[in-house]
């Protein structure tokens, strides 16, 4: 078997899982509809203070749906012993760390991304804020979801860790909100984001780089317990 | 081929689990490892497929440490946990091009594969479906599709019934025969004739 074949095998793999597992892969998303819906309606509809904080929303809403989406990755693979087997396996195990962190950005994230615009519309925030938005989520989800795994993958061994992982996992997820957000509220207010979205795109570089390797060691430790 | 232990220690948490270690196995040669619950059966197959480290001392395989030479290992060795390595949300064929992609295998007919491990028919039955024993013989189907030398089984009667364990018998023993090499631990009592079977107390 060709190692392109294999990858389009381990792809669709994920892909057919979370496709038989529709109903929980659909839960981030219907979690960030209503959490920039409901806003709206607790604080009233007037046009200039949902101008104003529509970024904060979107992207603390975003953020949280990943958080949310966290505890999936990995966790059934170490539960039935498909991880050994991809730690053993004879394909590199960061490639299969890769295309597994791939398949769930695909399927946990950018259906975020896509529906931003329509509810940064529902909001009231012009097109060039717009683009600014998805440009900083697109620049900085990865960000989240590297972090994030690094830290699920940490605490792999420990079963229902999900409040620890949100508690390790926030504090490092604060620096990527501030400059997400300070980028889109600069677009608003006519003036350049060029300064924070350097920083946004130095993080995602940076995690890009990095994080995988961290979560080869992790799993490599998980599954020696 | 021949695998080396070397006064190997191992401990959990302030438990001693073994120390001072020594064997070899070679070509031809079925290990058995004997002990009671929580002698540490487990752990030391773990280390021998090389996903855990012992405390001190060295696996070597053909002469080299384990370490050094994990994906040469990787390749000639089939593990097998209590742990099936199966998603129940995918089919029993899907299962099996997943184990292939890992590992690297070449390309070969899933359903003759199936049909050996007795599960003739199942290939597009999702795996929640199957029984505690079929999800075992589909296990199984990795040391047939992955051409490895060296086995390492822990538990693998698991569920089985007793046509599953026939069977698991029978692949163990042509494959021994074939100069291959199994290292299992089992509550069983195992008989194999016309193969040299060592047993390892721990």
């Amino acid at each position: 078997m060709t190692p392109i074949r294999s990858f389009y095998l381990l792809i669709s793999r994920e892909f057919l899982i979370a496709f038989r597992h529709r109903h929980e892969a659909l839960n981030p998303l219907l979690f960030f509809i209503l959490v920039c819906l409901l806003f709206p309606l607790g604080i009233g509809p007037s046009p200039q203070l949902l101008n104003t904080i529509a970024p904060g929303i979107i992207w603390a809403a975003a953020l949280l749906a990943i958080l949310m989406s966290l505890g999936n990755v990995f966790r059934t693979e170490y539960e039935d012993g498909t991880l050994e087997l991809m730690v053993l396996a004879n394909q590199p195990l960061i490639i299969l760390t890769l295309i597994k962190l791939l398949a769930h950005w695909m399927l946990n994230v950018f259906p975020l991304i896509l529906l931003s615009p329509i509810i940064a519309s529902a909001l009231g925030m012009g097109f060039d804020v717009q683009v600014m938005l998805i440009l900083t989520l697109l620049l900085g989800t990865p960000v989240l979801l590297l972090v994030g795994a690094t830290v699920a993958t940490l605490t792999l061994v420990i079963p229902q860790n999900g409040m620890l992982l949100a508690l390790l996992v926030l504090p490092l997820y604060v620096p990527v909100l501030i400059f997400g957000t300070s980028a889109v509220n600069a677009t608003a207010a006519g003036m350049s984001a060029a300064g924070p979205l350097y920083v946004l795109a130095a993080m995602c570089i940076l995690s890009l780089t990095l994080s995988p390797f961290a979560i080869v060691a992790a799993l490599k430790t998980g599954v020696s317990q | 081929m021949i695998l080396e232990v070397k006064n190997i220690n191992c401990s959990r948490g302030h438990r001693q689990l073994f120390a001072g270690l020594n064997f070899s196995v070679s070509s031809k040669e079925l290990l058995l490892v004997e002990g009671k619950n929580g002698c540490g059966k487990s752990t030391l197959l773990k280390i021998l497929s090389g996903l855990r480290r012992p405390d001190t001392g060295e696996v070597m395989w053909n002469d080299h440490a384990l370490d050094t030479i994990s994906s040469e290992y990787t390749q000639k060795m089939v593990w097998l946990s209590h742990r099936n390595g199966i998603n129940d949300s995918l089919t029993a064929k899907e299962n099996i091009q997943v184990s292939i992609s890992l590992s690297k295998s070449a390309d070969i007919n899933i359903n003759d594969v199936l049909e050996r491990v007795g599960l003739k028919g199942y290939a597009n039955t999702p795996v929640r479906q199957f029984s505690a024993g079929m999800k075992r013989r589909l296990a199984l189907s990795r040391l047939i599709t992955q051409h490895a030398s060296l086995w390492i089984l822990d538990e693998p009667h698991g569920a089985l019934d007793k046509a599953g364990i026939e069977l698991l018998e029978s692949l163990i023993k042509s494959h021994v025969s074939n100069k291959g090499m199994v290292i299992m631990s089992s509550h069983h009592d195992v008989q194999f004739e016309n193969i040299t079977v060592n047993t390892l107390q721990l």
